[in-house]
């Protein structure tokens, strides 16, 4: 690879990085490689619940083009996926699907609460007798986009979150039983849910709503 | 009888009184949906006459509601002027004559006044087919039972639900298989 000067590219002609190392080299870290990889296509279940699913879809469709961050590959089966978007009113009858889905996955795998209704029960959290008062209920939930349905704009936000969390992923092997440091608790259908890292307690707040 | 005010006005409820006598216990033709009561150990009879009969065939059943009259808040109760009682309406269209009828039928809240006995309706779903899945509908969230029905199960709620959630004095549930309400 030779150095040549072209004024037409937008760094004023520096080459980006061919040339700032040595001939034909580019230095990484193989965490650093993976993460890249696995940030840069993420793959999504085909899964919406209600309304929010239109943004969902507005946000997978030319205009806003998920595909842009690797994520547009939208797939039918939950052992293809990498993501889970809930998207959409968790109703009680859903929910056992809801955590089947999420059991159905393989590892690594994110879950998105996307609008109101996912994030905390949303306009049903009183008089809906019907309505899971937050999917964090049933699965663990990595980032919430808020919005009543939330803009496509706030949904790749959400993803970018994502992204950024795939990016601190440590793949050193840990000590056999051990756990991630940021992994989140896996609720136990009971509703509470117990710390990943701590003593196992019980853990009230995740939710603000003190039992 | 092809107008659109063609069982407005005593003529039409005198058809109906004429055939069944005894079976309309209340009416009010002139409001924007008319109206006529029947006792609900008649419904099915003047339902049938309604769908059958040679004047104006209401041959398509639009909805079927149910009513919960109640006041949970008794000091509220105390003010209102009903009795608490559940009321049906059936909403029924002709579709050849092109107009509209409703059937209202008076239930009490409970069978015998026994909390958690639904009261009874006769079945329609025998008269237009759409009935089917609008009973089940109403037995599902407002609990009235339908007698003659052929699959009286619930239709939106999980089969294990307990309680009929459209009723006034519904109890939200506080967890549902582990997943707490609030």
């Amino acid at each position: 690879m030779t150095q040549s000067f072209n004024p037409s590219t937008p760094s004023g002609g520096r080459p980006w990085i061919e040339g700032r190392f040595e001939e034909n080299m580019v230095l990484t870290t193989v965490e650093q490689a993976i993460n890249w990889a696995r940030q840069s296509s993420i793959w999504p279940m085909t899964f919406g619940l209600a309304c929010c699913a239109i943004e969902m879809m507005a946000a997978g469709a030319s205009r806003y083009d998920l595909d842009r961050f690797g994520a547009g590959a939208f797939r039918a089966t939950p052992r293809q996926a990498d993501l889970m978007i809930v998207a959409g009113t968790v109703t009680y009858k859903m929910a056992s699907r809801v955590r089947r889905l999420y059991n159905l996955m393989p590892d690594p795998k994110y879950v998105i609460a996307m609008g109101a209704c996912t994030t905390g029960g949303g306009p049903y959290f009183k008089w809906g007798y019907h309505v899971v008062k937050g999917v964090d209920l049933v699965v663990p939930v990595d980032v919430y986009v808020p919005g009543c349905p939330p803009r496509p704009e706030s949904l790749l936000e959400g993803l970018m979150r994502i992204q950024d969390k795939i990016l601190g992923q440590r793949i050193a092997k840990r000590p056999e039983g051990g756990k991630v440091d940021d992994e989140l608790p896996v609720p136990h259908h009971s509703g509470y849910v117990t710390s990943a890292v701590g003593d196992g307690t019980l853990v009230f707040d995740h939710q603000k709503v003190q039992p | 009888m092809t107008s659109r005010e063609s069982n407005r006005g005593p003529g039409f409820v005198d058809l109906v009184e004429t055939a069944l006598p005894g079976a309309v216990t209340g009416r009010n033709l002139e409001a924007l949906d008319p109206w006529i009561e029947c006792p609900p150990a008649r419904l099915a009879e003047v339902c049938r006459w309604l769908k059958t009969n040679p004047h104006v065939r209401f041959d398509a059943l639009e909805c079927i509601t149910a009513v919960d009259w109640f006041e949970p808040d008794p000091k509220k109760a105390a003010k209102v002027a009903w009795q608490p009682h559940i009321e049906l309406v059936y909403h029924l269209w002709s579709t050849s004559a092109r107009v509209s009828l409703v059937v209202k039928v008076k239930l009490p809240r409970w069978k015998d006044d026994v909390p958690g006995s639904l009261p009874e309706a006769p079945s329609v779903a025998g008269i237009w087919r759409t009935a089917d899945w609008h009973e089940r509908e109403v037995y599902d969230l407002s609990g009235i039972h339908f007698t003659g029905h052929p699959d009286l199960r619930r239709i939106l709620c999980p089969e294990d639900w307990e309680g009929y959630p459209l009723r006034r004095d519904y109890v939200m549930p506080l967890e549902y298989h582990g997943i707490r309400g609030r």
